[in-house]
Parts: C-alpha cells; sequence; structure tokens
C-alpha cells in the first residue's frame, strides 16, 4: 500500500478552463457528478474517524462491543493511557523507529539516486528495474522473505556471516534478540522504501540543467561543494517532500512489525500502531486502543505542521 | 555527457577506471535489490532436502516444481486467489467510476464549493488508514458486514479515490476542451462528445490509475486481517500467506512458491508499465 501513493498528479496542470456552457450555479450536474465521492468519503471516512473519537472518550470493551451500551467517561482512557510507563515507552521507540529508517532511507537514497544519474544508459536501465522490482513487491511477500533470509537454521543470511569467518552467527536467532529483531525490521522497511525515493530524487535530479554542473565545475568546486550548492538546493522541494512522505509511512509501520515478529520479543518492535491494535483486539480494550489511534494521528500531525512551517518558513520567498 | 569526442587512449583507460567505482556502487545496489527475490523464487524451486540443507547453493542442484504443486493445492488456495481477484476488481471499477464523474465535474465545469472539494479529497489522501482499523470492525459489525468481503471492497474503494480522482482530473484536464466542443457542434451530446473524443485520450491515465489502484488492494493486509474473522473462506491472499507457518508447518519451500504466485501479478504489472511509472513521477513528480 505505501509503494503507490502518488507523489503528484501525473500531468503537470494546465489552466482549468470550463466549459463556457456551464455557469456557476447554472447547473445541478457536477453536483450529481460529485455526490457518490462526496457520500464515500462521508460514510467510510469521516464517520470511522469521528466514531474513533467517539469510543475513545467512552468505556468501551467486550461488553459494550456485544450490548451496545458505552458509557461516556470523558478523558479516563486518555488519563490511563498517559500514566502507562509502558506507553511511553512505545511513543520514544516510534520516534527512534522513525527517525533511524527516515535517515537510512534518505541518506541511501540519495545516493543511489546520484550514482543513477551518473551511469551510462544500460547501467541506469539495470539499476532502474531493479528499484522498480523491488517497489513492486507486495509487503507480506517480502516480509514472508526476509524471515526465511534470516532464519536461523536454514537461512542465507547466518550461512554467509558464518561463512565469512563470523563463527559467533552459526544457528544466530535473529527474532528472538530485542536488538536484533529490531534491525531486521528496520533493514527490511529500508529495502522496501529506498526504491520510491531513489526514483523520485533520480527524476528530480534528471530536472537539472547540465550547464549548472559545468559552470560550478569551471569555478572550480569540488563534487560535495558541487552538491551541496547546487544540486540540492534545486532538488529542496522534492527532497521535502520525499522525508514527509516516509515520515509519514514509517510512523504507521504495521504490516512489516505485525507478520513479522508481532510486536516482540518482548515489546522490542512495537511501536504505536501496533500497540493500538494490541491493545484494542488482543486485549479487548477498543477505548484504549482508539484512544492510543487518536494519540498517533496527533503525534504524526504534529510532526507534518513541525516539517511545513519549517518548509514555508525555507521556501518563503518563493511563495 | 552525450557528446561524444574522441579521446586519447590514455584518456579513455583513465576514464574507466575512474567509473569502476561507480559501477562496482551500480553492482552492489543491483545485488542487494534482486537478491532477496531471486533467494524467493530460487528456493521455491528447490527440492526441500536441499532447502533444509546446512550448505545452501546460489543456484540449486536440481529443480523442483512440487513446491508450487503443493502451494496450489493447498486448502483454499484457489478460493483466496478468486477473493482477492473479485475484492480487486471490485474496488478499482468501483473507484473508477465514482472518481470519473468527479473528475470531470472538476476538470471540466465551474460551480460553487470546486475548490473546496479538491482540498477535502486532498486531505482525504492522507487519510490515517491504519488507525481507523478499530471504528471500521465495529461499524462493519454493527451493520453485519464483518467477515463479508463487500467490505473489503467498499474499505479499498475508499482508500483509492482520492488518488484515482487526483490523477484522473489532472489527466481529463490535460485534453483541450476545443475538441469536445467541436465534437458538439458537428452534432454530439456532451456526453457522447466526451465517450468519443476525450475517453479514448483518457485511456492512458485510465490505466495508470486502476493499476495502482490494483497493486494497493491485491496487497492490503491489515483490513483484510482484521475484517475476516470467522468466516474463513473470505480469506485474501495476503492474509494466507502471512498465515502460511500453520498452513504448511515449516515448509518454506511451499511457503516460497506461494509468495512467488502471490508478488507474480504485482511485479509483471510494475515491470510492464516501469516506463510509465517512472515517467509520469519524472513529469508530474517534480512539477506542480
Amino acid at each position: 500500500m505505501r509503494s503507490t501513493r502518488p507523489v503528484r498528479p501525473v500531468r503537470p496542470r494546465p489552466p482549468v478552463r470550463p466549459a463556457s456552457s456551464v455557469r456557476p450555479g447554472a447547473s445541478p450536474w457536477p453536483y450529481v457528478l460529485i455526490a457518490p465521492a462526496i457520500l464515500s468519503m462521508l460514510y467510510l471516512l469521516l464517520y470511522p474517524l469521528a466514531r474513533a473519537v467517539v469510543i475513545s472518550f467512552q468505556d468501551f470493551r467486550l461488553r459494550q462491543l456485544i450490548l451496545g451500551d458505552a458509557d461516556f467517561v470523558g478523558l479516563r482512557n486518555y488519563r490511563t493511557l498517559l500514566s502507562d510507563p509502558r506507553f511511553w515507552e512505545v511513543v520514544r521507540r516510534t520516534f527512534w523507529f522513525m527517525s533511524v529508517n527516515v535517515v537510512a532511507i534518505m541518506v541511501l537514497s540519495t545516493l543511489v539516486a546520484l550514482m543513477t544519474e551518473r551511469l551510462g544508459r544500460t547501467g541506469r536501465t539495470i539499476v532502474l528495474s531493479s528499484l522498480v522490482l523491488v517497489w513492486a513487491m507486495p509487503v507480506v511477500a517480502a516480509t514472508t522473505v526476509f524471515q526465511w533470509l534470516f532464519h536461523s537454521e536454514f537461512g542465507i543470511v547466518n550461512e554467509t556471516l558464518t561463512g565469512l569467518g563470523f563463527a559467533s552467527f552459526e544457528g544466530y536467532p535473529w527474532f528472538a534478540h530485542p536488538g536484533a529483531a529490531f534491525a531486521i525490521v528496520v533493514v527490511l522497511i529500508v529495502w522496501q522504501s529506498v526504491p520510491f525515493a531513489a526514483i523520485t530524487l533520480y527524476s528530480a535530479l534528471t530536472t537539472v540543467p547540465g550547464e549548472l554542473y559545468e559552470s560550478a565545475r569551471l569555478d572550480g568546486a569540488g563534487a560535495a561543494r558541487v552538491f551541496r550548492s547546487v544540486t540540492f538546493p534545486l532538488i529542496r522541494p522534492i527532497f521535502m517532500l520525499v522525508i514527509s512522505l516516509e515520515v509519514i509511512w514509517t510512523f504507521k509501520a504495521f504490516v512489516q512489525i505485525w507478520v513479522m515478529t508481532r510486536g516482540g520479543p518482548g515489546d522490542a518492535t512495537t511501536i504505536l500502531p501496533v500497540y493500538a491494535v494490541q491493545t484494542a483486539l488482543a486485549n479487548q480494550r477498543y477505548d484504549l486502543g482508539s484512544a492510543a489511534s487518536i494519540v498517533t494521528v496527533l503525534l504524526m500531525s504534529g510532526v507534518l505542521v513541525l516539517y511545513f512551517r519549517q518548509l514555508l518558513r525555507q521556501e518563503g520567498e518563493n511563495l | 555527457m552525450t557528446v561524444t569526442v574522441p579521446v586519447p587512449r590514455r584518456a579513455a583507460v583513465r576514464g574507466a577506471v575512474r567509473r569502476l567505482p561507480l559501477q562496482a556502487a551500480a553492482a552492489l545496489t543491483v545485488l542487494i535489490c534482486l537478491l532477496p527475490v531471486y533467494w524467493m523464487v530460487v528456493t521455491a524451486f528447490t527440492p526441500s532436502r536441499d532447502i533444509q540443507s546446512y550448505d545452501p547453493r546460489l543456484v540449486p542442484a536440481t529443480w523442483t516444481l512440487d513446491h508450487f504443486r503443493h502451494a496450489v493445492r493447498a486448502e483454499g488456495f484457489a478460493l483466496f486467489w478468486r477473493n482477492s481477484v473479485l475484492v480487486t476488481l471490485g474496488a478499482v471499477l468501483l473507484s473508477l467510476v465514482v472518481a470519473l464523474g468527479a473528475a470531470y465535474a472538476v476538470a471540466r465545469m465551474r460551480w460553487r464549493g470546486r475548490r473546496q472539494f479538491m482540498l477535502a479529497v486532498f486531505t482525504a489522501q492522507m487519510a490515517p488508514w491504519e488507525s481507523l482499523v478499530i471504528p471500521v470492525y465495529i461499524i462493519s459489525r454493527d451493520t453485519g458486514m464483518l467477515d463479508r468481503l463487500p467490505t473489503l471492497t467498499l474499505v479499498y474503494f475508499m482508500i483509492t479515490l482520492p488518488f484515482t480522482l487526483v490523477v484522473l482530473r489532472s489527466f481529463i484536464a490535460g485534453i483541450p476542451p476545443e475538441l469536445e466542443e467541436a465534437a458538439q457542434v458537428d452534432g454530439c451530446t456532451r456526453l457522447g462528445a466526451f465517450r468519443r473524443v476525450a475517453f479514448p485520450l483518457l485511456a492512458p491515465g485510465l490505466m495508470a490509475t486502476s493499476l495502482f489502484g490494483f497493486i494497493t488492494a491485491w496487497n492490503e493486509f491489515t483490513y483484510a486481517n482484521f475484517l475476516i474473522i470467522k468466516q474463513q473462506d473470505s480469506r485474501t491472499l495476503p492474509v494466507w500467506l502471512a498465515s502460511f507457518q500453520s498452513t504448511f508447518g515449516t515448509d518454506w519451500g511451499a511457503t516460497m512458491a506461494a509468495a512467488t504466485l502471490f508478488a507474480l501479478p504485482a511485479l509483471i504489472i510494475f515491470v510492464v508499465l516501469q516506463r510509465h511509472v517512472t515517467s509520469g513521477l519524472a513529469s508530474g513528480g517534480v512539477k506542480g
């Protein structure tokens, strides 16, 4: 699902030229045409969102789920949640998880994008094709493959590491060690996310006019300087866009973790979305789970607002 | 870069040496990208006794189709495949029809609330779907829609709708309205003009959006896992694959065969479409 979100409309949009026959308010047709979209957004998106908010203010457990007699308890669920040390640990882990992933994804995909641009035509086609292949790999299939790669007895990773002389990896149970399990989830998510980021950054790089590089080099700038003073400022909008998308995606990473570790061992890979589902569906505390989901959404919007303010300040002169 | 100037031999050699690290990095990237995919496919073709060996080989000594037979004959495989196809096609068709009408209204007509509508669509595109499992579960239960495929179809329709609308809108806006106006002058109705003139030009846009929608719905796991609970017959492929351990025990060959069969449609579609995907990003991702 994460792989298919669009960055922007596929084509630059030309100015809208509405057909002259329809004047504002003259025809019911536009409203008839948008009605199905509006109704589905109201019922399938806004209503569940409102429901989540309501449940988070109720006493809503298995009994209430069956009988439907939930009482409002005000902020009690939020108080329970915020006074739980385990919850705060999960929040800290979520931010840590998000930063590690996003930094790794951005560094690697920038390097891959810069590399791809310098390759010849054949090499570029091969690299882009393999990136697209990874991008297309369904999340559940990729997660299953990683479980197999890191299998303690027959996995090729342990086999290779042992073969390279790291004898301690003989039969190493990756999913039994908190740090190792965390690392594998990060590797999986980075592996899955770099293709989208690298291809997007690469297409941004292709729009940088070559003359700019030439004149920078004539002025005696080295590769790092050219990147810092010429390339990066020009691709910064797209770079920022990719960062914000990756922040959203890693903040709500769920499927990889759920399929691979269910948040374990212990709590080592439990981040907020996993915590919410665990609380709601495993412990049948739908109220606490909803509150945790709402907190997740608020934190995520908080991060994004910070980012957008930064962006507005930076790009202020262009707006 | 594309200008070719005859270079002296020594300079050419020096150039080749300088390009060596770049080519090594490219080779490493390709290797890291492809190895997991390769290992999945190869394991699917490797006999079980070689899989459970402490000396795995990069190319299997003998090949077998047993795992594919095993996976295809596993209980419910055909059924889950059918479920996935039904849910996916239903969601994609529904969102194409709904989005096409709305996109036409936005791109071709002027009406009060047009900008607010597009703003709502853009916001909906950022919807925190992962956080809505619990209310959607409760609403489905209250309306008797739990454990039913149409529920998944509706959810996937909603997940793909905003994207489909945004992309179709820009495709329609890219077709000059004069073409349709000319057809109307020639006696077509407004709908007829759209159908005969604009619709064929819209084909690439429809194809691109429906394939994006296809992949989203085909891969979706979270809702499929938590909305289909009692009725095991309504499960879809991703959930079935994720529960392989109970299905196959530790049969990794069959698991990798199943993963290959599940990934195949998405991989084929993406590879066939990759030129459109990358060029679409190149033209749309940067501008705007």
